[in-house]
């Protein structure tokens, strides 16, 4: 028994229409391993999941699990079998309730067969509190950052007692803290001996939690090997297929471009509030500037950003765009005064599933493309497809529908829906969410370049690295409060947790946890 | 009816999402979207095959004409629909516009008004009246935030009292021909009202796949949010495909009663509101929204006035046919639901 692997899935192909999403490609998982499945956007990784978890079938290929052969016709049947998935993209009910969502499928019931709701919400609480959040179990989940919804959906995926747990890009909205909860966690499941699959975009986490890993590239498996022997240069060069000398050379910062002095005031916040958490929020960006806009989960990031945009009203405090006080009713008005805003939240916020590539792209320029109201399609689709090749979208071509392409691929397209704008202020909510280590290069000197050349950037972001590195300038909010600026040569990680945590921006160094 | 259609869609394919299932037959998704052509096409060649004097313009003619109506309100409904709304009202919006119409054409609201002047306000007043409404309709929609089937309910209940008030609950019979021509006219072989139907699907085809507006409504109905985020003017998209609405059920109302030589406000565009949901449904317009096509409107319908027709014809009684109706509505929303992601 200790000879065979938990789970082993051998020679799976899969094709969606004529576009082959893997070939031959494998994977094995040990009783109590934490696997990493790492690989470019668009290299299969969420498909391999898929076909594992019966979200769809495969083509060809062998499963088993648990030393049995492995059929599985729906992700509920996986779980009721002992795999238990949490998606990328969050799939839970946003309308409904934390506890609904939670036991959503094997709900507790009276003897009478009447719900038991005590028992249920008492259950929920117990479960979050273990992941540290205490939150109303009762509140419909929409209501909660994607944070929350995201610890919810792991804390969901968990209490099925699975032998194995998927996470794809599960810490892609979460914060350094969240995280660190997480791999808490993993680490308990893993000294059960449940075993996980850990799909992740962030390098580091890899080497914090993961054994082993597999490298995925173009739908196969590529590499297999101990996290130990294999350094980070080693892991992206093996994903990108590249020479390890060459990315070496290319080095791993990536708004590698220096920066411009920057221009005249493009934004400034003064003081805004915006019900319920957002009481004294101030910002600025100044043309060609990349401002980084620093907090924990729950500090009123994304809900200050909103109000700028005017997706939503703000209480109180003035808002001046280019020098003059501006009230934006709604985003329409922002964007027409020249603002964008990319939103963290993409499959509720972002993506028009059914719509092309093209379209998605083009939403918000579509005005901009037409003439008495007819759209100019050669001129639309030569945009298109400009943006196709400059920040390179995996995609089967501009007609393909959006929600078939992969997660960072989506995101691209997400962002070349505002570059292609031309904006003169872009407010981008977690803009490399769910990118892979290349892609975010790009992206990231792409933003640094459009900065030179006078775009301002406000940039919201979970990831203190990309805050350290890409921004000029960065606020702190803390409950709702601006607490702290510091500019790009005073910061560092230290000084920068510290003053999310507890403290304005020249708070003494607190020793953030590492 | 459309009430159950909307939840038989929109309840199970949330839970569904929940926890994630293939678009798993992709020839369910293929047949969801072309299969209404498909079934067409082998609707016409059975009755080629087996229906006497099926090939002729009068059993053309009949049958086109009987969906006329369906189609024009159905292609209001597609654009209403394709933003994931509904309206219930079309039925007697169509009953106030031809409640209306008759009191210009016979001179009772201006006797000394010239006759053609008379004939060319008794259609354009009652089209712009029901647009009217339905522009009340959009405000209900899009300024309050009043679920379309609640809003529209409104009128469905009011619209129909309004125009039995405006005739005092009488049946108005006239003989008009310059009028009844928008029905009853031909224009190359083909009666009128044939070509309006195909001017109005061909004209929002083209709306909807051509213009900004267009690609908005779809927008709008594929993610509302997102499309509110991109700078979409998502109320004013709201509020104008139910003035489009209104002014379809204002056209398709005027038709009604020229076909008719008489104006009943009890009976006009009674039941259309469901025909053309059922049409919009069978035609491959997604129920929730963000997919739609208006000549598979015009499919849709066609289908279920042949199937009856085919019924009717080889002897099977009427009751019947409208089990076969159920049948199809059946069969287009279960093949939506197999193809959502
Ligand atoms: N339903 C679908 N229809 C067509 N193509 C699809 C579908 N789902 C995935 N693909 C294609 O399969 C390939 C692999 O996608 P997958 O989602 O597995 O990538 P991934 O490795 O998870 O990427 P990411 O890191 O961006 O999440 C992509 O090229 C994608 O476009
Ligand atoms: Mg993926």
């Amino acid at each position: 028994m200790a000879s065979h692997p938990l789970l082993s899935m051998q020679a799976i192909d899969k094709r969606f229409g004529v576009v082959p999403a893997l070939r031959a490609s494998f994977l094995e998982v040990e009783e109590g391993e934490v696997m990493a499945l790492i690989g470019e956007n668009g290299a299969g990784k969420s498909t391999m999941i898929k076909v594992l978890n019966g979200f769809c079938q495969k083509d060809a290929g062998e499963i088993t699990f648990d030393g049995r052969p492995w059929q599985a016709a729906s992700p509920q049947e996986a779980q009721r079998n002992g795999i238990s998935t949490i998606f990328q993209e969050i799939n839970l009910i946003p309308f409904r309730t934390i506890t609904e969502n939670i036991y959503l499928g094997r709900e507790l019931k009276h003897r009478g067969g009447f719900l038991a709701w005590r028992r249920m919400h008492e259950g929920a609480r117990r479960l979050l509190e273990a992941f540290g959040v205490d939150i109303d179990v009762g509140a419909p989940l929409g209501q909660f950052s994607t944070a929350i919804q995201q610890m919810v959906a792991i804390a969901r995926a968990i209490s099925f007692e699975a032998k194995l747990v998927i996470m794809d890009e599960s810490t892609s909205s979460l914060d350094e803290q969240e995280v660190q909860v997480l791999f808490q966690t993993i680490r308990r499941l893993k000294a059960q001996g449940v075993a996980v699959v850990f799909v992740s975009h962030k390098l580091d986490e890899l080497y914090a939690v993961c054994d082993r890993v597999t490298v995925m590239r173009d739908g196969k498996t590529v590499a297999v090997a101990s996290m130990a022997e294999m350094d980070k240069l080693r892991l992206v060069a093996t994903m990108l297929g590249r020479d390890l000398a060459e990315v070496r050379r290319q080095g791993a910062t990536a708004f590698s471009e220096a920066a411009r002095p920057p221009g005249a005031e493009l934004l400034s916040v003064d003081s805004i509030a915006v019900s319920p958490k957002v009481k004294e929020a101030s910002v600025s960006v100044r043309a060609g500037e990349i401002v980084g806009l620093a907090g924990l989960l729950g500090s009123g990031r994304t809900e200050t950003a909103r109000a700028i945009f005017g997706a939503e009203p703000h209480q109180a405090g003035r808002i001046s765009f280019e020098g003059k006080p501006q009230h934006f009713a709604d985003p329409r008005q922002a964007i027409a005064a020249g603002l964008g805003f990319c939103s963290e939240d993409r499959k509720h916020e972002g993506i028009i599933p059914r719509m092309s590539v093209r379209e998605n792209m083009t939403l918000a320029l579509l005005p901009a493309l037409a003439r008495s109201g007819i759209v100019n399609e050669r001129e639309q689709r030569r945009i298109v497809l400009r943006f196709i090749k400059d920040i390179g979208i995996k995609c089967a071509s501009a007609e393909q529908p959006i929600r078939e392409l992969s997660g960072g691929n989506q995101q691209k397209v997400l962002l070349a829906r505002w570059l292609c704008m031309n904006p003169k202020l872009l407010i981008l909510d977690e803009p490399t969410r769910g990118i892979d280590v290349g892609a975010t290069s790009e992206i990231q000197k792409l933003v640094r370049r459009l900065a030179n050349d006078g775009l301002g950037v406000l940039m919201i972001s979970s990831e203190i690295e990309e805050i350290l590195e890409g921004a000029d300038r960065i606020f702190i909010l803390r409950d709702g409060r601006t607490v702290g600026q510091m500019s790009r040569a005073d910061a560092s990680e230290a000084t920068l947790m510290a003053a999310m945590a507890h403290g304005s921006g020249d708070a003494a160094p607190h020793g953030g946890e590492h | 009816m459309s009430v159950d259609l909307k939840e038989m869609l929109i309840k199970p394919a949330s839970s569904e999402e929940t926890e994630g299932r293939q678009p798993r037959p992709s020839a369910a998704a293929w047949l969801s979207r072309y299969g209404a052509y498909l079934a067409l096409a082998l609707l016409v060649l059975f009755n080629l095959a087996f229906t006497p004097h099926f090939a002729t313009m009068q059993t053309f003619s009949v049958n086109l004409a009987q969906i006329c109506t369906i189609v024009i309100v159905g292609v209001g409904m597609t654009l209403v629909i394709a933003t994931g709304g509904i309206d219930l009202s079309v039925g007697s919006l169509m009953a106030i516009a031809g409640a209306i119409a008759p009191g210009f054409f016979t001179g009772y609201y201006f006797p000394s008004a010239p006759p053609y002047l008379n004939i060319a306000l008794s259609i354009a007043v009652p089209i712009a009246v029901a647009g009217l409404f339905g522009l009340f309709n959009g405000w209900l929609v899009a300024g309050f935030r009043i679920q379309p089937i609640i809003a529209t309910l409104v009128l469905f209940i009011a619209g129909r009292g309004i125009a039995q008030v405006w005739t005092n609950g009488d049946l108005q019979v006239f003989k008009m021909p310059a009028f009844q021509a928008i029905a009853l006219g031909h224009v190359l072989g083909v009666p009128l009202q044939i070509w309006i139907m195909l001017a109005v699907v061909i004209l929002a085809a083209w709306v909807l796949r051509r213009t900004v507006f267009g690609r908005q409504v779809l927008a709008v109905g594929g993610n509302e949010a997102a499309a509110r985020l991109s700078g979409v003017p998502v109320g004013r998209v709201k509020c104008l495909v139910y003035v489009a609405s209104g002014l379809c059920s204002g056209v398709a109302g005027l038709i009604v009663i020229a076909m008719n030589s008489a104006a009943d406000a009890n009976l006009i565009g009674m039941g259309t509101e469901l025909d053309a949901i059922a049409a919009v449904a069978v035609g491959g317009t997604l129920l929730s929204g963000g997919r739609a096509t208006t000549t598979g409107t015009l499919v849709g319908a066609l289908i279920i006035q042949l199937v009856r027709y085919t019924l009717l014809a080889n002897g099977v009684p009427d009751s019947a046919a409208l089990i076969a109706k159920a049948a199809l509505i059946v069969i287009a929303v279960w093949l939506q639901r197999q193809e959502r992601a």
